[in-house]
């Protein structure tokens, strides 16, 4: 298997605080892997930092064989990593098929005058990203939607608009953080399915944060374990269950 | 596609009759020279409340610097017809340039900040320009800059300011505009979707203060002399006004805003205490009862019956 990711000894240093240390992850290209933990234990802050939100204090990231650590969020995206908001982040007065389009942002090479002129590649590149954001509405049952107001969106579709959104940039690794969160078991249900009918589907890499464990333990292939900012096993789903440090970190007490 | 040009064409061919019509009252004296050059100044009020609601409707960086871009456009463009005879539509483009370039520059350092520190910085940089502009002696300091050719006239105004509605309009419609609208929507989320924040947050500034250069030509080859006083923190607040109560985000709502304020301060010119009050009572009841303002992220075009005139082509409207 390509080696997709690989991160060394990145750390995470917020004043005297050490919100991650020594994270060592590796994805291999096409797999669905999960990162899990309890409240606080710094899942979101490596997903801020393998997408460039935070620079690490210290460690490398490397993404495809390129270096990314300095690298801006939309320079991140670019080189191919799309991600989801814990907090759904969508640009909430603006329609659902807008909110797709802007995804094509670092692929449009016509200029500001042909812009405004309505020339050259203008007519072309706007039709492709019309045609092909209304594809990946269609993928994700949001059709219908279009031209709906993104906040006006039940909880659930803002989710899914959200993951469209982030496949819109041609990614090659997805980050989803905590992509249940807020759904009932039924919708866990069908999003597990979509999630792995979209790695399939895109060919993509999946990194995802969950605290759904009937869905991690469901769909994960290999799953790694952060407490404290530190990574404490890494395995597949069945190890990590059996896996004293992890039952004692979820469970307390001495394990 | 065709669409959108047809929309395009039915907009010029509407906006041309307008200009007729109006054009038509002018030149057989059935609007007083008082109106006529009120129409001048709705003209230009257009130019600059569409310029700024670019920057802080469409971008969602709130600017207050408007004033100083005008008076840069205004001094460069006087000085280039009355020193050096230059002709006036070569002013007013060298002035557009010029306030346009001196918004690239302020831009890029004080659009980091957000929010209200945007909006402290943008009002020193209008006030530093304004303080520097009357310390030059070669412009005429503080007395004002005299002998300006009487060179403004409806026609220039009222195709200038087609222009500027034609240019923002588009510009938001178009991948750029996107841009830009995800800014003001979700910083975060704009940048993890591939917008490069800081750029398409100067390209904004840089295309508003441009516009206000023109419109600050337009306004001073009005007039026989101007003064640095003209460009005053107040007049930013003039145009934000307009904006506001037009709406956010709406080009319409510009429109709608500027020939609004523009119209209530004419018509109450000789009563001038009780304009204060009107202004204030309509701002009142605006906020309590429409706080997106008249037309909030709103075009007239895909409105109700007009709507099937301007068939929406696409997702570029009119």
């Amino acid at each position: 298997m390509r080696e997709l990711l690989k991160t060394e000894n990145v750390s995470m240093v917020f004043g005297g605080l050490k919100a991650v240390s020594d994270f060592n992850i590796k994805l291999g290209a096409g797999e669905l892997v999960g990162l899990i933990g309890p409240n606080g234990a710094g899942k979101t802050t490596a997903f801020n930092m393998l997408t460039g939100v935070y620079q690490p204090t210290t460690g490398a990231i490397t993404f495809d064989g390129e270096n990314i650590v300095g690298k801006k969020p939309y320079q991140v995206t670019k080189a191919g990593i799309a991600r989801t908001f814990q907090n759904i982040r969508l640009f909430s007065e603006l329609t659902v098929l807008e909110n797709v389009k802007i995804a094509f942002q670092s692929r449009v090479k016509y200029g500001l005058l042909e812009a405004v002129f309505r020339v050259g590649r203008y007519f072309k590149e706007e039709n492709a990203i019309e045609a092909e954001a209304r594809r990946l509405l269609s993928i994700f049952h949001l059709e219908g939607l279009a031209d709906e107001t993104a906040k006006n969106l039940p909880y659930g579709a803002q989710r899914r608009l959200e993951i469209a959104r982030a496949l819109a940039t041609k990614p090659k690794l997805l980050l989803l953080d905590e992509p249940a969160a807020g759904m009932n078991p039924q919708e866990t249900q069908e999003l597990m399915e979509m999630i792995r009918w979209i790695r399939k589907e895109f060919g993509l890499t999946i990194l995802l944060i969950e605290h759904d464990m009937a869905l991690v333990m469901g769909i994960c292939e290999r799953i790694y374990v952060l407490e404290y900012g530190e990574i404490i096993a890494e395995g597949t789903p069945k190890e990590i269950r059996e896996n004293p440090e992890v039952i004692r970190a979820y469970l307390g007490g001495e394990g | 596609m065709n669409l959108l040009r047809k929309n395009d064409l039915k907009m010029l061919v509407f906006s041309v009759a307008l200009f007729a019509v109006l054009q038509v009252l002018i030149s057989e004296r059935i609007l007083s020279s008082f109106w006529q050059l009120n129409l001048v100044i709705i003209g230009i009020n257009i130019i600059l409340a569409a310029s700024l609601n670019l920057i802080n409707g469409y971008t969602g960086q709130f600017s207050l610097g408007h004033a100083g871009f005008m008076a840069v456009g205004a001094y460069v463009g006087v000085v280039l017809t009355t020193n050096f005879g230059v002709p006036f539509p070569v002013a007013l483009v060298a002035g557009g340039i010029a306030a346009g370039f001196l918004g690239f520059l302020i831009g890029l350092p004080t659009l980091r900040l957000r929010g209200d520190y945007l909006a402290i910085a943008t009002l020193g940089m209008g006030e530093i320009i304004r303080i520097v502009i009357m310390n030059i002696q070669y412009v005429g300091g503080a007395a004002g800059f005299k002998g300006i050719p009487h060179h403004t006239t409806f026609a220039w105004v009222f195709f200038l300011m087609l222009f500027t509605l034609f240019f923002i309009k588009n510009f938001v419609n178009s991948a750029h505009g996107r841009a830009c609208l995800a800014i003001r929507e979700n910083e975060i989320a704009a940048e993890s979707m591939g917008v490069n924040t800081t750029r398409y947050k100067v390209m904004a500034f840089t295309i508003g203060a441009a516009f206000a250069g023109i419109a600050g030509g337009l306004f001073a080859h009005s007039f026989y002399l101007i003064t640095p006083a003209s460009f005053t923190f107040m007049q930013t607040f003039n145009y934000l006004i307009m904006v506001v109560m037009g709406g956010l985000g709406s080009i319409t709502g510009s429109i709608a805003g500027a020939f609004v304020v523009t119209f209530i301060s004419a018509a109450l010119a000789s009563w001038p205490e009780f304009r204060m009050i009107i202004y204030a009572v309509a701002l009142i009841l605006l906020m309590f009862y429409r706080p997106q303002g008249l037309f909030g992220y709103m075009e007239l075009t895909n409105m109700g019956f007009l709507r099937k005139i301007f068939k929406k082509g696409g997702d570029a409207n009119a």
